[in-house]
């Protein structure tokens, strides 16, 4: 390995020592402090956000170029066709499985910011489980590390190595709060997780077995030239069958119908700041793969099927997810299936990365995608976070729950009111301005009919939110509910949502430029 | 592109802020009197303010005037500024604005509960209706459009009567679904090449170049006539045209009475002036469809929908739906004078889009007038059941009289400005779709109908009919005091103005119906 190779993994490295930190320092320090009053267990959440600063650090020296070579990243992360990665790739990072462009460092910036916003706002929440915050700390590091890897992968092996870093850590996280809803929810995971895993996996395999390539510049390659030599869709059925076995993976882990079943389940059962950081973080990472591997592939052959295969499963999802929250009484499940639904959304971003535009923005899929998922993650973390400070004192996590809510608390339910409304795509925030990109680029692409059926889903969407908003604002708190008093870090942390909520909705440039020089393609 | 004269923005915002300033106030001194005060007069400076673009407005100029254009979004695929400016047609739809959010707070007296929030929204609400009517970049218009939502969301569910809920979710949901195929619209005049701009108008002197002027040469990117369509879902349902028309009369009858006086007033003539700005701006001379295709069909339904709406009114027991109803019926009149744009560039066509136009106005202050009037009834005798009301005339003789006149201006007396809009629309329409007009015109007979049925029923007739109010509490019934006056006035004064004096808009119109006809 170069100083460069080094250089380029500075973050997920000081990202995973920060892990191993934070884990030994509370076995240690358990130990030591063994019988003595601690304090607050608190102080290890804000130790490790303050040590998050040092990854952080290191991105923006890879985004700025201050220390290494950042021309080197640019070409290398935009190096699509084969003979221009095998120019690259003689004695690059890691032997060209990772990309250290730019695009990996904005959703690198994304899962540390949700990984951050989370760990403030369970500061409060540990100390329902203070004997394992250890654990939830430690596990949330080690998967976000996982998922840094895996926005950058772009080798079927390091993909497949990174996701199983990120799954694990997850399925514990969902598990810890030890009840029976929780082990439940968990177990359905990992058994799941495994078998999408199983089937990602196979389809790697198969992958690797025509093509005799695992990096996936020269696997989409010799996909095309198999293509042109045997005349068969995609080069043979086999190819197609893997190529489908992956969709079908990562749409489990996308959340995307009809690979959702696991969400709901896996939602209500954990504590609900895992929830925000499981329809944040985790969503995030694995769409950012499934971009990059549309990158490679927009070149390819069969881009029409492609497309219309992405249009299918975008309407689906959205559909589904919309519908089953109607009928929703537990707000958990309910924001299960909107975290489905909006999923959609970003597939029919992903549709249009592949087609070219009529107005001659090539790159429009992809950037709506970015920003789609940006204004996403704080907006959700926004409301799940909001949700999981009134758990934290109502306990009862069925929409009755809220009731009255904004007699209880008003700034929370402002806060959590706006994170709807945005979910909903209302203006001024950043949920309406992101759909309006997402459907712009979906009518620039003549799929006018895909644009159709995803503002009809926005109005159903509208029933749900807003029976939920109704319920916070009018509804008569009951005479026994307690009283709702957000602790200092739990409002921080939502307000940092709400105000990206806000920021990005009213100043979209503020993030689009940033995405612009971000965007592969 | 960068011009910012700050008065548009300054009148959109106005009420934002004064929602903000009684906030503070709500903070400050949990004082309700204050409280209100505050709003009034924030009103009250929304009204001056939305006067002096209306006085500042140069006829001999013409055009789009008090331009603030700011870009805003550069996304490769949307592109949208930040971009106001009024001209003919808007004008005079922002002044009634400032005047019925004036009316709105003075008539908010029966309101309570939770004071500052209810004042807060009801600002908010003035504050989208005002972008709507200033904003010329499709986004903005959208945007503004779309959030006038969660007011009347907050509104109805809040502060209404009988089934506020229901009512205020399936408004939400009939607007959002014409709303969201409208972005799609939105974007698809955008994103057809030839044009890729937002602009709803053209400004020279920015050089700016809107829509309209680009459409005729453009490669659009769907089908003109599904285009058309969806802008025309989001209008008919708002304005609204039958058989869309389902949402309104639960809304109203569930509004607090502030709020279907904005309602009525304001929010369904934003439809009536995106379809003009937009229906018959835009697809004057579209390629392959154009708005003169689709008027004919326009047309007829328009004449279902006022004789349909008037129908159906005859048939009311609610005072308040009866009056909801009657909005059917006369935005159908609107939407009769925009058919008549498929003259052309005639004097008929443009008649009949200018009565379009006028009536918006005139409805706006005649209706705002009933429901205002439906409201103190209704506050006064807590039923709104008409075979339960009865000789209210001795009782409450002002009301009574206020309540006369906007039911003479609504079936169309001369010199009450309902007049002159229904005779300005008949005319036109006649002139291109003589049969539609005819079946409009039935429209005003049952007009005559039904407010003289309501005003025999429950002003003059017996004192307490059967089921009635007892007597002890019919003679304990007062009349109008001096604060309830005011927004009374306030609404008249218009409908005078107006029917005496059309020129004072209908010649600003005109300005806007060339500008949006004439190319």
């Amino acid at each position: 390995m170069t100083t460069w190779d080094w250089i380029a993994l500075s973050p997920i490295l000081a990202m995973g020592a920060l892990a191993l930190g934070a884990l030994g320092l509370d076995a240690l320090l358990g130990v030591a402090w063994r019988g003595r009053r601690i304090g607050d267990p608190a102080w290890l959440p804000w130790t490790v956000v303050g040590g998050m600063v040092v990854p952080i650090l290191l991105i923006l020296n890879l985004w700025f170029g201050w220390i290494g070579d950042s021309a080197l990243a640019e070409t290398y992360g935009l190096a699509a066709t084969e003979a221009q990665q095998v120019a690259v790739y003689s004695g690059q990072v890691l032997f060209g499985s990772f990309d250290p462009g730019k695009f990996t460092l904005f959703f690198q910036l994304l899962i540390l910011l949700a990984t951050a916003v989370v760990l403030v706002a369970s500061t409060r929440y540990l100390r329902q489980f203070a004997d394992s915050r250890g654990e939830f700390v430690g596990l949330m590091l080690i998967a976000s590390t996982g998922m840094m890897l895996l926005v950058g992968a772009t080798e079927l092996i390091t993909i497949y190595v990174a996701l199983e870093m990120t799954a694990l850590p997850v399925v514990a996280l969902a598990a810890i709060r030890r009840d029976a809803h929780s082990v439940e929810g968990a177990l359905k995971f990992l058994v799941l997780s495994a078998i999408s895993t199983a089937m990602l996996l196979f389809g790697f395999v198969l992958l690797y077995g025509f093509t005799g390539a695992t990096q996936l510049g020269m696997v989409i390659d010799r996909i095309s030239e198999l293509t042109a030599a045997s005349g068969q869709p995609f080069g043979g059925y086999a190819l197609m069958l893997s190529l489908l076995l992956i969709v079908a993976g990562f749409g489990f882990k996308m959340a995307i119908a009809p690979w959702h079943m696991w969400v709901p389940d896996v939602y209500q059962g954990s504590p609900a700041p895992v929830g925000a950081y499981l329809s944040v973080a985790s969503k995030a990472s694995a769409f950012a793969v499934l971009i990059r591997i549309l990158f490679y592939y927009s070149g390819g052959s069969e881009t029409q099927d492609w497309q219309l295969l992405f249009a299918v499963v975008a309407v689906v999802s959205m559909s589904v997810g919309n519908l089953l929250a109607l009928s929703q009484n537990n707000v958990k499940r309910l924001l299960a299936y909107s975290t489905v639904a909006q999923a959609g959304y970003i597939v029919v971003a992903l549709t249009t990365t592949l087609g070219g535009s009529a107005i001659g923005a090539a790159t429009g899929g992809t950037s709506a995608a970015m920003y789609y998922l940006a204004g996403y993650a704080f907006t959700n973390l926004a409301v799940w976070l909001a949700y999981a400070a009134v758990l934290r004192r109502v306990g009862d996590d069925s929409i009755d729950g809220l009731r009255g809510l904004f007699r209880r608390s008003r700034v929370l339910s402002i806060l959590l009111v706006i994170g709807l409304l945005s979910l909903l795509g209302m203006p001024p925030t950043v949920g309406f301005m992101a759909k309006a990109v997402v459907f712009s680029n979906a009518v620039d692409q003549g799929l006018v009919w895909l644009a159709v059926i995803a503002v009809i889903n926005t109005v159903v969407a509208a029933y749900y939110y807003l029976r939920v908003v109704g319920v916070i604002m009018f509804g008569e708190p009951e005479d026994d509910a307690p009283d709702v008093k957000p602790a200092p870090a739990e409002l921080a942390a939502v307000g940092v949502g709400v105000i990206g909520t806000l920021l990005l909705g009213v100043v979209p440039a503020l993030v689009l430029n940033v995405i612009d020089s971000a965007t592969i393609g | 592109m960068s011009e910012f004269s700050g008065i548009l923005t300054l009148t959109v915002f106005a009420p934002a802020l004064s929602a903000f300033v009684v906030w503070l106030v709500h903070i400050w001194r949990r004082d309700d009197v204050l409280v209100r005060w505050f709003a009034i007069g924030g009103s009250i400076v929304v009204f001056v303010l939305s006067f002096a673009v209306f006085v500042m407005y140069d006829r001999d100029l013409g055009g789009v005037q008090m331009v603030d254009a700011v870009s805003w979004l550069d996304a490769g695929t949307l592109k949208s500024s930040y971009l106001m400016g009024v001209d003919g047609l808007s004008a005079p739809l922002v002044l009634l604005t400032g005047l019925l959010g004036m009316g709105a707070t003075f008539a908010s007296r029966s309101i309570n509960r939770r004071l500052a929030e209810y004042f807060i929204w009801l600002l908010l609400l003035e504050s989208a209706v005002m972008g709507v009517f200033v904003s010329l970049d499709l986004l903005l218009f959208f945007v503004f459009f779309e959030f006038e939502v969660i007011p009347m969301f907050m509104l109805i569910s809040m502060w209404g009567s009988g089934r506020p809920r229901y009512s205020a979710m399936k408004f939400v949901l009939f607007t959002l679904a014409g709303g969201a195929l409208m972005l799609v619209g939105v974007l698809a005049v955008f994103l057809s090449s030839g044009i890729n701009t937002l602009a709803m108008a053209s400004i020279p002197s920015l050089g700016v170049v809107g829509v309209p002027d680009l459409i005729a040469n453009a490669d659009l990117i769907a089908p003109a006539a599904l285009i058309f369509s969806f802008f025309l879902a989001a209008f008919a349902v708002k304005l609204p045209l039958w058989p869309l028309h389902n949402w309104l009369p639960d809304a109203h009858t569930d509004a607090p009475t502030a709020v279907s006086v904005m309602l009525a007033g304001v929010l369904l003539k934003m439809a009536g002036y995106g379809l003009i700005r937009i229906n018959v701006g835009f697809f004057i001379d579209s390629p392959g469809f154009t708005v003169s295709d689709a008027a004919p069909y326009l047309a007829l339904i328009a004449a279902a929908s006022v004789i349909y709406g008037a129908v159906v009114t005859l048939r009311q027991t609610d005072l308040k739906r009866l009056i909801a109803y009657s909005s059917v019926s006369h935005m159908g009149f609107v939407m009769l004078g925009v058919a008549a744009s498929a003259g052309g560039l005639t004097a008929g066509a443009s008649m009949g889009v200018n009565g379009a136009a006028l009536q918006m106005f005139t409805h706006g202050t005649i209706t705002g007038l009933a429901f205002l009037l439906v409201g103190m009834v209704y506050d006064r005798t807590h039923t709104r059941h008409i075979p339960h009301l009865g000789g209210l005339w001795r009782r409450m003789p002002i009301i009574a009289i206020f309540f006369f006149i906007a039911g003479f201006a609504s079936l169309g007396l001369p010199a009450l400005s309902g007049f002159v809009a229904e005779i300005m629309v008949f005319l036109g329409t006649f002139s291109v779709y003589p049969v539609a007009a005819g079946i409009g015109a039935f429209g005003v007979v049952l007009a005559a109908g039904y407010i003289l049925f309501v005003i025999r029923r429950a002003f003059f007739g017996a004192d307490t009919p059967n089921d009635g109010l007892p007597k002890d509490q019919y003679d304990a019934l007062t009349d109008a005091d001096r604060l309830d006056l005011v927004p009374a006035i306030i609404l008249t004064v218009p409908i005078f103005v107006v029917g005496i004096w059309p020129g004072v808009v209908v010649d600003l119109f005109a300005i806007g119906i060339e500008g949006v006809l004439g190319r």
